[in-house]
């Protein structure tokens, strides 16, 4: 025979039976098993799916050939049990198909175990649908996430959608664990058919409506709010989700026709007043107040501070003047007027504005302080006045310009015989 | 060495050596050079674990941070990542490898992920076609990381969203893992009481791992008397309020992470004489803070009232100090003095340091609109008016305040009332997507489904029985000499460290109703100690307590938790 030197190596380090090994799992197993389970399989668990060729090793141990292992993780706690240190079996090159009739008794606990330390394992031989089954079970009762996602993409490789969902259905552990791995790796398509098999409504509905956060298009994102507005939400979700397309609509709409209006040459005066028509009246603010059912308080605020950066005193003016049925206009707030005052201040509004603000603002001490604060003199000096409070009204004196009107309002006041002040 | 770690009742140096060890062990196994690319979040928990100079010891040359496209050259035989297992870092990791010039000289890569090895990535790395480049994949299990001496975390900022939005029991795995970690270097815990339903999942975990170590029993002897479990759902309310202690208003105003702040660096810059005020410091300050600065330890866990008179003592006993060189005369007492500077300078600049820092905290609470928000926060714990909108909460969604703080003032009436009326819910909401977007149905959808935000179910308020029963809400707060765990949040009792109180002295069967009304099973379970290990408590001595929250724990917490071991009958 010519054999070559190789050959002869293989020839003499491989045997047909198998040899008895110490494994990690010894303890747990019955005598019977242990000359069964003398072949440590060495190829990936990850491999699975692939055709690759089996390891080789040699009679000590030492993996023959380039192909380098993982390296089997060792956490601290391993390391404080009794883990004995590992061990080979001689690998024998055998063919692939007689590897898999030989089938390992494993059985599902301990199949799972191996799962556990990071051993490889196939998983095919779990062939029945109660297999399967027991092996989810045991999974789900290690709590280890690795090895749960290990079983369920088997299970999901193996099983259909339908009989999938309906064994996960009464098994909640299973079930959280594989929304969670769907998530995780992004398979909408099949979380959305399981949300629908649960009947699962609303978690369906806002599954799908957060897709669009990840739409940067404006139109193909309100083309998605679209198809969101028919799903099962909760029913004041689905107003919400309404309102969002229309809102959305409408800023879509209102910029389009922004900028044909700016950038179109051939437009002409008459068509432009028609935009801008179309614009500011069926888009008004008071429009978009009633479509969206926002609460006059918020509305009062928004327009306020929007009106005073236009420093459109007259339209801040218009938001809170109202004709009562005799005909006579007074002023009303929803939200109080110290409130007006502040934001017209933040908005630098001029002094003789806020003076205005700053009068209608009922609680005497409340105007006192914000007229100081703002310097409105003419509010301070008046209501001293009519507080009768001399003494403050000195103070005040102080902090007027010297030779000001206002010094000589002052003045006035305090000489005049006719108040009878209180200090 | 981290000193402060070895200050409290347990040394907590035991676990940060032997995390350590296991670093070293696995760097050695990559012999030859190497540089370690980082996944940045990891940075900061490690940081408490080892600094550069360990690495160096162990031939780390580079360090990089991971970012896609190509690894920077670096002269270096091995090449490792350090990563948590997410999907979309080993995309990153895929692109580093793949376009690694061939032309230089070969780099060996490793991967070790932390604190766990997933299924799920190197399946992504497989996919991506690299999964064979690496030599050594591992994983590195730190799990809990010391903090202080008395203080351990996990730092896993997705845990309570797993547990509590998810039902995901990954971080309560992990959570096991760390505590049976513990008993094997500190001993076996021989009492454990729980209450929620994590704690009861975490505790099965337990004593199913005790179980499957069979062979060799602990023999340690036990360090721990008792371990108490607690969901974070069990008490919403206290991470809700605003925190008043020191230490609980730096992390509210500017966030502390693995001992760290960053502050603006304008109240940092060093005086130094003719500068004329150019070269301010653009970058934030960094500090850190833990028990090791002897000042800082001192006022963490005061109320901030009670914080100016301790700076303003210490800054009179450091001047005398200072004023002490003029009366060393001889040689003997100069060297004496000039041993001591070093020591009397670092308490000067820590002085200097709280003292800015205190300064930034007074500008905030004494804003009008710390003390309207504190106010309002304060009606709500102590019951008054939360069955309806409030109008402080209507004005900050008004004038758009960030929504975090408007979210947790809705979140604490909703607490505070056991949920809330349909309609002041649904006006809430309404507001809240108008003002802040409608993609917020999803964070209002997320905060129901965690029990912060939701409606009002049975049409009954719990919160005032449970609020009487414990005494979480205390009028007559003392500030400056506390007598009760209510100070931290000037007159609220964190329900949470109540429980542990009640827990130690008498025990809980003295509320059991309240624990009826609270989420979740309560238990207690003991695990067998061998004989001879028993633990014989010396009369006076008090019970060693660990306490674990399920899901995230507050600075004032701690700071009341610290307060009760320091109480003669705290227990």
């Amino acid at each position: 025979m010519n054999r070559t030197k190789g050959d002869e190596e293989e020839y003499w380090n491989s045997s047909k039976f198998k040899a008895f090994t110490f494994d990690d799992e010894d303890d747990e197993l019955s005598q019977l098993k242990e000359s069964k389970r003398a072949v440590n399989s060495l190829r990936d668990f990850v491999d699975d799916e692939d055709d690759d060729d089996l390891e080789r090793v040699s009679w000590s141990g030492e993996p023959v050939g380039s192909k380098t292992r993982p390296g089997s993780f060792q956490s601290l706690s391993d390391a404080l049990s009794d883990a004995p240190a590992k061990s080979y079996a001689p690998e024998l090159g055998r063919p692939k198909g007689e590897y898999r009739d030989y089938s390992n008794d494993w059985s599902p606990s301990d199949t799972v175990r191996r799962l556990r330390k990071g051993k490889v394992c196939s998983l095919e031989r779990f062939r029945s649908l109660q297999d399967k089954l027991q092996l989810l079970e045991e999974a789900v009762s290690m709590h280890d996430g690795n090895v749960i996602t290990a079983v369920l993409i088997f299970l999901k490789r193996t099983l259909s959608k339908e009989i999938l969902f309906r064994e996960l259905e009464v098994r909640q552990v299973a079930l959280r664990h594989l929304i969670h791995f769907l998530k995780e790796i992004g398979d909408q398509k099949l979380l959305l058919d399981l949300f629908r098999f649960l009947d699962r409504t609303e978690e369906l509905a806002l599954s799908h409506y957060r897709e669009h956060l990840n739409i940067q298009d404006p139109e193909k994102r309100k083309e998605f709010l679209k198809t969101c507005v028919g799903l099962p939400f909760s029913a004041e979700d689905s107003a919400h989700i309404q309102d969002h397309y229309t809102l959305l609509e409408r800023q879509i709409i209102i910029e389009v026709r922004l900028l044909v209006s700016t950038f179109s040459a051939s437009i002409s005066v008459l068509s432009a007043i028609q935009v801008f028509h179309f614009l500011f009246i069926c888009y008004s603010p008071v429009n978009l107040k009633k479509t969206f059912k926002i609460p006059d308080k918020q509305y009062v605020l928004t327009a306020l501070a929007a009106r005073a950066k236009l420093r459109a005193w007259h339209d801040v003016d218009a938001l809170f003047t109202t004709k009562n049925w005799l005909g006579y206009t007074k002023k009303r707030a929803p939200i109080g007027f110290h409130r007006v005052v502040e934001i017209l201040h933040k908005n630098s509004a001029p002094v003789q504005i806020l003076q205005e603000y700053v009068n209608l603002v009922e609680d005497v001490d409340t105007k006192l302080n914000l007229a100081t604060k703002f310097k409105c003199h003419d509010v301070v000096i008046d209501t001293c006045r009519d507080l009768k409070d001399r003494q403050q009204l000195l103070a005040y004196r102080s902090k007027v310009d010297k030779g000001s009107a206002e010094e000589e309002k002052i003045d006035a006041i305090l000489n005049s015989s006719q108040i009878r002040w209180k200090n | 060495m981290a000193a402060h770690l070895s200050y409290g009742r347990v040394n907590l140096n035991v676990l940060r050596e032997a995390v350590r060890r296991e670093l070293r062990e696995f760097l050695d196994k990559c012999a030859g050079s190497k540089a370690i690319v980082w996944d940045e979040y990891l940075t900061g928990p490690f940081g408490l674990i080892a600094q550069y100079s360990l690495l160096k010891e162990h031939e780390v040359e580079k360090m990089f941070t991971l970012k896609g496209s190509r690894l920077p050259a670096a002269d270096v035989k091995n090449i490792i990542f350090f990563v948590r297992p997410r999907l979309e870092l080993m995309d990153i990791i895929a692109e580093n490898v793949l376009s690694e010039d061939r032309r230089g000289p070969t780099r060996d890569f490793h991967i070790l992920f932390v604190p766990r090895r997933s299924l799920l990535c190197e399946q992504r790395l497989k996919d991506l076609g690299v999964l064979g480049s690496f030599i050594h994949r591992e994983e590195y299990s730190l799990d809990l990381i010391p903090f202080d001496g008395d203080l351990l975390s996990m730092e896993s900022e997705g845990a309570f969203k797993e547990c509590y939005l998810e039902s995901d029991q990954t971080s309560l795995y992990h959570a096991a893992k760390g505590l049976m970690t513990l008993q094997a270097l500190y001993g076996t815990i021989p009492q454990i009481f729980g209450k929620g339903e994590c704690a009861r999942q975490v505790a099965n975990m337990m004593i199913r791992m005790k179980r499957e170590f069979t062979g060799s029993q602990n023999s340690i002897f036990p360090v721990f008397d008792n371990l108490l479990l607690l969901d974070r759902n069990v008490d919403l309310l206290t991470p809700l309020a605003t925190q008043l202690t020191y230490e609980g208003l730096i992390d509210e105003i500017y966030g502390i992470q693995n001992s760290y702040v960053k502050l603006p660096p304008e109240k940092f810059a060093p005086k130094k004489q003719g500068d004329g005020g150019k070269d301010l410091p653009t970058e934030a300050k960094k500090l850190q803070l833990n028990s090791a600065e002897e000042l800082y330890a001192e006022i963490r866990d005061k109320n901030f009232n009670a914080v100016g008179s301790v700076l303003s003592k210490r800054a009179k006993v450091i001047s005398a100090a200072f004023e002490e060189r003029h009366n060393a005369k001889t040689v003997g007492e100069i060297k004496q003095f000039v041993s001591q500077l070093p020591h009397m300078q670092a308490a000067r600049g820590s002085l200097a340091n709280h003292t800015s820092i205190a300064e930034l905290i007074k500008d905030v609470t004494t804003s009008e609109d710390f003390f309207d928000k504190l106010t309002v926060e304060q009606e709500f714990m102590s019951g008054v008016d939360t069955d309806k909108v409030n109008s402080y909460i209507e004005d900050c969604i008004a004038q758009k305040h960030p929504l975090i703080k408007v979210l947790r003032l809705v979140c604490l009436q909703s607490v505070c009332n056991s949920g809330l009326k349909q309609k002041v819910l649904d006006y809430y909401k309404r507001e809240i997507l108008q003002t802040y977007g409608y993609e917020h149905i999803l964070t209002l959808y997320n905060l129901e489904k965690a029990g912060l935000l939701k409606p009002q179910t049975g049409g009954r308020n719990n919160y005032p029985t449970i609020r009487k029963t414990l005494r979480l809400w205390m009028d007559d707060v003392n500030e400056q000499n506390p007598t009760d765990i209510s100070y931290v949040y000037s007159g609220y009792a964190p329900l949470s460290v109540r429980l542990a109180q009640l827990l130690s002295r008498p025990g809980w069967r003295s509320i059991e109703e309240v624990l009826r009304i609270l989420p979740g099973p309560h238990f207690e379970e003991r695990q067998p100690l061998p004989t001879g290990l028993q633990k014989k408590r010396q009369p006076g001595e008090n019970r060693v307590t660990l306490i674990f929250f399920l899901g995230g724990v507050t600075f004032a917490e701690i700071a009341a938790l610290r307060f009760l071991s320091q109480l003669e009958d705290g227990g």
